[in-house]
């Protein structure tokens, strides 16, 4: 099956990041993929420029184990190191170095997690190490909460932009604060990036309606029944709800108002 | 002599240089960062780096991610 759409007549700006421009307004990551070949199929799918990775120990033990950067083309897609995994703001500073000696650019993904259960991030910490990297001359997209005022302060630090969640990672929830992701979009003058949670197409589409700039995933393709079938769903959603925002929505009523004349009707 | 590779005791030639351990690991050095005692080694200055008794190296790579 093709599915086709005439969105190519949407008016829209490309999304601006740290100076690069980029035409799809959906990221992808690259974990839990059944398969390799899955994965580069479902990032081919999504359309996605921006594509995350995490950095880790080579193993040792199986030396011709290849990185994920065999599969992926620098050339084609845009590699985002994240610093996934780390809970204090040193250890997000190091692997933050780390990514850009392994990569191909100085944006990063910056994580700092404060809580093992929720995966939530300490916030505390994430200033701190965006404070450092924004100094260091990296392009932090820090991954944050749903609070307002710690993306005012990451936004006032110089990051290039700022991530919050829908729900906590890998949960699919969905997005749980439209109202605050809507807040945040507002008072930002940086691109607003809303980074995990998401579970199904509807929920890229009600978060991209919020006006955000663009909207990161991961689990929501990778552990989908048909992960390739999920990345073309998750581009369309993407785009709908971005065209959805820019057509901007009919207000919300409390009674009902009729679609057809009231007058003309027979006695 | 004992080094630390990866938070693994490892034994590796004395005298060899970060370029050679790489080598010795069959590890490639234009796929991999390595971390020489907390420091970040560059791929150019591998081969001016002496290994040491104790050093502690991490050699990391990209992995999938989200």
């Amino acid at each position: 099956m093709r599915v086709t759409t005439a969105v190519e007549t949407i008016r829209d700006t490309p999304l601006e990041i740290g100076g690069r421009t980029f035409q799809s307004r959906l990221m992808v990551g690259t974990g839990k993929y059944p398969d390799m070949d899955t994965m580069v199929h479902a990032i081919e799918a999504s359309g996605a420029e921006v594509v995350t990775v995490a950095v880790r120990r080579v193993n040792l033990d199986r030396s011709k184990e290849s990185s994920v950067l065999h599969f992926l083309d620098p050339n084609k897609i845009f590699l985002l190191a994240n610093t996934a995994g780390c809970y204090t703001a040193a250890d997000a500073i190091r692997y933050a170095r780390l990514g850009r000696e392994a990569g191909f650019n100085d944006f990063v993904k910056l994580e700092v997690i404060g809580d093992e259960e929720t995966l939530l991030p300490d916030v505390a910490g994430l200033l701190e190490a965006a404070k450092v990297l924004v100094q260091e001359g990296f392009k932090v997209l820090a991954y944050t909460n749903e609070d307002l005022v710690t993306a005012l302060r990451l936004a006032d630090l110089g990051c290039a932009a700022v991530m919050p969640l829908a729900s906590p990672i890998g949960s699919g929830l969905g997005l749980l604060n439209p109202f605050s992701v809507r807040t945040i979009k507002r008072r930002l003058h940086v691109p607003v990036i809303v980074d995990a949670g998401v579970g199904t197409a509807s929920d890229a589409c009600l978060t991209m309606e919020q006006g955000v700039d663009g909207i990161l995933m991961n689990t929501a393709i990778a552990s989908a029944q048909d992960p390739v079938a999920m990345a073309t769903a998750m581009r369309l959603a993407t785009i709908a709800g971005r065209a959805a925002f820019l057509a901007g929505r009919m207000p919300r009523r409390e009674v009902a108002m009729p679609s057809s004349p009231t007058k003309g009707m027979l006695d | 002599m004992d080094v630390v590779i990866n938070g693994e005791q490892r034994k590796v030639t004395p005298g060899a240089t970060l370029l050679e351990l790489l080598k010795e690991l069959e590890l490639d050095p234009r796929a991999v960062v390595v971390e020489h005692n907390r420091k970040i080694v560059r791929r150019a200055g591998l081969e001016g780096v002496t290994v040491k008794e104790g050093d502690a190296i991490e050699l990391v790579h990209f992995v999938g991610g989200g």
